[in-house]
């Protein structure tokens, strides 16, 4: 399964939802798909999507909150995973796409390509729905049962690791973040 | 225990003043009261964290979504939030207000503290966040809302320093 195959697949569920991305791959090809303004892509500190959607989640209940993540990212705040699951924000759609490399920075290998298992350690922390798929149907099958769950998941969807030609895309990043904060004062 | 419960009352009923309604937190000595009172108080949502740079993540996402947050760590909480406040706070102007135990200053008992305290200004100055010291309870509520003020207008992080001479009752 390629990311953005799986991002274009459920990009018709992402229509009036808060969706938080992490740096690199996973914005550019998302914002290739097609930005809206209910997308926020957090092109740097690693780690702190998955804590930004917590904090959306917890301040806007009433709203669904996706988090497209990666292996990379989630690794440097695994301690997250056990504050995402102690508040266990029932709006909360956590998405980890785990090429098992660092791909936008020379595509060194990350724990997972050697074992560590990001979905049974989300479960282990107290995420009550977890997952992993390999395939795109698979993929796509979690990802609506999760939108529609009604409880904190986090899906580990196994992608190869390909991307993009390049990551800077034109939109500026203050341009996205305010964009984004005016639609979620607005929506 | 004689951190100062009366002092903490003011600092946060500072914080309630300011209209902040999400406080994140790693527990530490001098934070016990403040960290009690947002968990009795059914307005304050309380979030309690693994390592303290999650709560820039937590409270750039309230901010966008239009809570008002603070965030109570020590000042070695501040040190291991570096990059979130630089790379997320700093680079999407995140209006974040960040209460900072200042241990390792004069008076300082335990020798684990001492290093951190000695870097904390300093680095404050380098990351060119705004700070003032609460050390008088008389001045904590007038700084706090400046505090906030500032952070609001700038869109930058802004630091508050809890002194010993305010937390701590021993002198």
């Amino acid at each position: 399964m390629k990311r953005a195959d799986a991002l274009a697949a459920v990009y018709p569920q992402l229509g009036d939802v808060v969706v938080v991305t992490i740096m690199g791959a996973v914005a550019a090809e998302l914002q290739s798909i097609g930005h809206r303004p209910n997308f926020f892509y957090l092109q740097h500190a690693m780690g702190l999507a998955s804590s930004m959607g917590l904090g959306i989640a917890l301040a806007r209940p009433e709203k669904t909150v996706v988090v497209f993540d990666g292996d990379g990212s989630i690794l440097m705040n695994l301690g997250g995973l056990t504050t995402l699951a102690r508040y266990r924000p029932k709006n909360l759609v956590h998405v980890v796409f785990d090429n098992e490399s660092l791909l936008s920075v020379g595509g060194f290998p990350t724990a997972t390509a050697t074992g560590s298992d990001i979905a049974a350690m989300a479960a282990a922390a107290g995420v009550p729905r977890t997952a992993t798929v390999r395939t795109l149907d698979e993929f796509t099958k979690a990802f609506t049962e999760a939108m529609r769950a009604g409880e904190l998941s986090t899906t580990v969807a196994k992608v190869e690791a390909v991307g993009p030609a390049a990551f800077v895309t034109d939109l500026a990043l203050l341009e996205n973040r305010f964009e984004f904060q005016r639609w979620l004062r607005t929506h | 225990m004689p951190v100062s419960t009366a002092n903490s009352r003011v600092i946060y009923d500072a914080l309630k003043n300011g209209g902040i309604r999400l406080v994140s937190a790693l527990p530490e000595t001098w934070l016990v009261h403040l960290i009690r009172m947002a968990e009795d108080d059914p307005e304050m949502t309380l979030v309690r964290l693994a390592k303290e740079e999650e709560g820039v993540g937590i409270s750039a996402g309230a901010h966008l979504a239009g809570v008002k947050s603070a965030m109570l760590m020590q000042n070695h909480g501040f040190l291991a939030s570096v990059n979130g406040i630089v790379s997320c706070a700093q680079l999407y102007r995140i209006p974040l207000l960040m209460l900072i135990s200042y241990r390792g200053e004069f008076g300082e008992r335990d020798p684990w503290q001492t290093e951190g305290g000695g870097v904390t200004e300093d680095l404050l100055r380098a990351l060119r966040i705004p700070f003032v010291s609460l050390d008088r309870a008389d001045h904590v509520a007038t700084r706090v809302r400046k505090a906030q003020t500032l952070a609001q207008s700038a869109n930058r992080p802004v630091a508050l320093l809890l002194c010993r001479d305010l937390m701590w009752e021993e002198g």
